[in-house]
């Protein structure tokens, strides 16, 4: 009797603990950015200061100072206005493409998709030299657009994996019903598939929105003045003057520039699971 | 009559490839061009002597890779570029797999665990390892405060997290994991869960106790996962030079370069453009390799 | 060999809700193949289930060979189960699924051969070692599963509906071998199933289940003949008994046992019946129809015939129940009544 119990006890215990050390070591980072986001300057920099603990009061001054005093907002608009475009010009480029290659191309179909998905590993610490040429020879340099330009090389290939095994769990019977009906095989494209496959469109959308707020080695590379930062680069080297790193606002601006992100990316993990694993998992 | 001629056609045309071609040739042009294009102009560089600023450009033939193979900084990083991937796969694949075990049964707030366990893969890379630089940092760091508080170290003889080549190295290695695992978790735990339920139910008859049937059955009945997992995370860890960047900069004293960030720190820092194309070209072979394998896990799949 | 019992057991799975498995008491005999028979829902398998482990009761207690063992993993239980979907390792050989038990139970690395190969020849697969799960018929998968079962020569198999996932044709056949099986073996087994006609073929006695209840516990021969209310009468039999009220109780007949008066030789209970479908199976005729006349006019019963080359649709005949075949049961009960004289005119 006690035996089964106190083994079941056991395991509950084992189980918290691991749930809670994993839990601390990945989610701690952010709690510390969070703390640190309001506390005054002169507890940060006191080293006796017991640093989880609010030592002096709590403080909005970094926040003020990185809304009134930095560019953070107008980086925060340049990364939203990158993202809305590249979305689009991704949704324009992949979902045509991820429809023909799942239904109309046969063998080739199969083999196009493995070499556009194989082009999702070509990384931008290749591409990024001869692309920072291409760019400077378009005049595109320190400008927005040669981000809109080059970001859909990594967002199109894998929206289109992703969209591919989307596009092909729809039943053809419905594509072929609306063609008996009259209508074309593009007409029963856009009347038909693209209503019916909202919910994998919108994962598209998501995905690529925080591709484009993760993305560092582009924007680092093609993007010089200050105004024109994307905020995954502008935080962590623009709000450094000289020498001096502005913790508090720093630490406040990560966290507000990741929480949307999180949330964003929680609501669709499942879809993005399945485009990772497509195939790998039946 | 019009209508009827229609119908036929339309029906007819299941097939569709000029319809295909039409609407995946923007996609498939995009990418060659932007992505074929650059590679291949990527090889011409590591062939010439391009620099930024100059106009004009000779081939040099091996030149460039001649003294790359010798310069020590290259050797450098091309031993951190494997130790920091296969170290962080390693630790990142062993506490994925404990963390799927226990976030497999749903529970209380199990979705408020997945949210905070998820922040280190959804936060852009650059921002995250800021984060760290701030718990690493020299004076102030949280973990030597910690450690001082312990009377493991006195006051300022704390060791510097991010000055010193072995801490440096170790640091780096510690946000590359921290940045994967989440990623590797999420993965793993959906393919815990494509396991068929009776499966551990019948070798817990058979008598096989709890780590015996993660071991032995179900662990490897997650092979192809795995491999999923391993691979993207070993690309992903392998083509990174943000964490180098933003943590180290490559320092102290360069024992922290990789790959990627001695060729940004060449290429663009150092208007070398010859010198970084042909240190990234050194990625391609291992991408090439991993690439195979990816494609042989999904055809694998596909023939069970 | 062992005989389980189970005590009052009891699952619920939602509180204020009715049971799964409701206070059931039963017990087997030693070497005895016992049938819990049921619709989906009737908690067959979660009873199985409790017995083999991997359910806690939440009230009850269970025994096998006199333990209790409520509190015993299923490893320590000394059962052997086979899943309906067989459960075998796909990334192992047959060997190594036949094998894993003996490795699990840390049986010495020497002994695995000779037991393996026992288990195999025993069920025919010795030619199958080296294959893997996937590369086996149904049937094969089968034998596999009992293969790795008997290998560590338990007290008690559980079967969990085995056969449900072959198709037709091949049931039979593995019906068959399972029978020869258990005779071979003699170990006490519990096998669940929803299909009447493998629990008549197979079980010495069976349980019937329905809604975590058990309605009798007989031989096959008991629960046909002589059912015990009238979810048990209507559901061995297909078709089922029919049953018609009769003031404050329910009369019963099969209709294997409803035929025209000219056949019938005995005293029976006549009726007036109109044919509106008839049914030529090959071996036998279902004819259905509606009684005509005073209190059962209009019920709607079934017939079932060697020989229906006389009746005809929309065709009035005299049909008749000996009296030995009617079943009565309490109309508020259900359960089995006493006989008596009743009239439906």
């Amino acid at each position: 009797m006690a035996k089964g119990i106190s083994r079941r006890i056991w395991g509950k215990v084992v189980h918290i603990l691991v749930l809670g050390t994993f839990t601390v070591l990945l989610a701690f980072p952010f709690y510390w950015m969070l703390i640190t986001s309001f506390k005054q300057n002169l507890d940060l920099y006191t080293m006796e200061n017991n640093p989880f603990l609010f030592n002096a009061k709590p403080t909005l001054d970094h926040l003020k100072f990185l809304f009134a005093e930095t560019r953070f907002i107008r980086w925060l608009g340049n990364t939203a206005f990158v993202g809305v475009i590249v979305v689009a010009i991704t949704l324009l480029l992949a979902v045509p493409a991820a429809y023909a290659l799942a239904r109309l191309s046969g063998r080739w179909g199969e083999r196009l998709g493995i070499g556009i998905f194989l082009t999702y590993l070509v990384p931008p610490t290749l591409l990024f030299i001869p692309l920072s040429r291409v760019v400077a020879y378009l005049g595109l340099q320190d400008s927005l657009w040669a981000l809109i330009l080059v970001y859909p090389t990594f967002t199109v290939p894998f929206s289109i994996w992703l969209l591919m095994g989307f596009f092909k769990s729809i039943p053809k019977e419905l594509e072929d019903a609306a063609m008996v009906d009259g209508l074309t095989r593009f007409g029963a494209f856009v009347k038909l598939v693209i209503p019916i496959s909202v919910s994998g469109i919108l994962t598209v959308v998501i995905f690529t929105f925080t591709l484009v707020t993760q993305e560092f080695v582009y924007a680092l590379t093609f993007i010089s003045s200050e105004s024109n930062q994307m905020i995954g680069t502008g935080i962590p080297i623009f709000l450094v003057r000289g020498d001096v790193y502005y913790w508090g606002a720093l630490m406040a601006a990560c966290l507000i520039a990741s929480l949307p992100i999180a949330f964003m990316y929680n609501l669709f993990l499942d879809r993005f699971i399945a485009g990772f694993t497509v195939g790998a998992v039946k | 009559m019009a209508v009827a001629r229609n119908k036929r056609m339309s029906i007819g045309a299941a097939q569709s490839p000029l319809l295909g071609a039409a609407m995946f040739s923007p996609a498939v042009l995009y990418i060659l061009l932007l992505v074929g294009g650059p590679f291949l102009l990527a090889i011409l560089y590591a062939f010439s002597d391009a620099r930024i600023g100059n106009t004009e450009m000779h081939f040099v033939g091996l030149e460039n890779f001649r003294s790359i193979l010798q310069s020590p900084s290259f050797r450098v990083a091309i031993r951190n570029s494997f130790i920091f991937t296969i170290c962080s796969q390693i630790v990142v694949i062993v506490g994925a797999n404990i963390l799927a075990i226990a976030l497999e049964k749903a529970f209380r707030g199990r979705g408020l665990i997945r949210f905070l366990i998820l922040m280190p893969w959804v936060a852009p890379i650059s921002l995250g390892a800021i984060g760290w630089k701030w718990i690493l940092d020299s004076i102030y760091s949280v973990i030597t405060w910690v450690l001082v508080a312990m009377h493991i170290y006195k006051p300022f003889s704390a060791p510097m997290w991010l000055g010193e080549p072995h801490l440096a190295i170790a640091s780096v290695l510690l946000v590359h994991s921290w940045r994967l695992m989440p990623f590797s978790t999420v993965i793993l735990l959906a393919g815990r869960t494509a396991i068929p339920k009776d499966i551990p139910e019948a070798a817990a008859v058979d008598g096989s106790g709890f780590w015996r049937t993660q071991l032995q059955i179900v662990i490897p009945m997650m092979r192809p996962i795995i491999s999923v997992a391993v691979l993207f995370g070993l690309i992903f860890t392998f083509t990174d030079m943000t964490v180098v960047y933003i943590l180290t900069a490559g320092g102290p004293f360069d024992s922290t370069q990789t790959l990627p960030s001695l060729a940004f720190a060449l290429g663009i820092q150092g208007s070398d453009l010859a010198a970084g194309a042909a240190i990234s070209l050194f990625l391609v072979p291992l991408l090439v390799i991993l690439a195979y394998f990816m494609l042989r896990v999904a055809h694998r799949a596909e023939v069970n | 060999m062992a005989v389980v019992e189970t005590r009052d057991l009891t699952k619920v799975f939602k509180e204020g809700q009715l049971g799964a498995v409701n206070n059931v008491n039963l017990e087997t005999r030693e070497g005895e193949f016992l049938v819990f028979l049921g619709p989906s829902g009737s908690g067959k398998t979660t009873l199985l289930r409790m017995i083999a482990g991997l359910e806690t009761p939440s009230s009850g207690e269970i025994l096998i060979g006199g333990r209790v063992v409520n509190d015993l993993s299923p490893r320590d239980r000394r059962i052997a189960m086979v899943f309906q979907s067989y459960a075998l390792y796909p990334h192992l050989s047959v060997y190594k699924n036949i094998a894993f038990p003996l490795k699990a139970q840390n049986v010495k690395k020497e002994l695995h051969k000779e037991k393996v190969e026992w288990a195999a020849s025993l069920l025919g697969i010795g030619a199958l070692l080296d294959r893997k799960p996937r590369e086996l018929s149904g049937g094969e998968r089968q034998r596999v599963a009992l293969a790795r079962a008997i290998v560590r020569e338990p007290a008690v198999f559980l079967l969990d509906e085995p056969l449900s996932n072959l198709d037709a044709k091949l049931r039979a056949s593995a019906r068959e071998e399972l029978e020869r099986f258990h005779r071979r073996v003699g170990t006490t087994t519990i096998y669940v199933t929803h299909d009447q006609v493998e629990a008549m073929a197979m079980g010495d006695r069976v349980v019937v289940l329905n809604k975590g209840v058990v309605r009798q516990l007989g031989t096959p021969t008991d629960v046909y003949d002589n059912p015990a209310d009238t979810f048990v009468a209507t559901f061995l039999g297909s078709p089922p008994m029919n049953l018609a009220e009769l003031g404050d109780v329910i009369v019963g007949f099969r209709p294997e046992h409803f035929r025209p008066v000219s056949t019938i030789t005995d005293a029976a209970l006549p009726f007036r019946f109109n044919v509106e479908n008839i049914e030529y199976l090959g071996s036998e005729w279902i004819v259905s129809g509606t009684l005509k006349g005073g209190k059962l006019d209009g019920k709607k019963v079934f017939s079932r015939l060697s020989s229906a080359q006389n009746l005809q649709l929309g065709g009035r005949y005299e049909f008749a129940v000996p009296q030995q075949h009617l079943k009565f049961f309490d109309r508020s009960s259900e359960k089995r009544a006493e006989p008596r004289a009743v009239s439906w005119q």
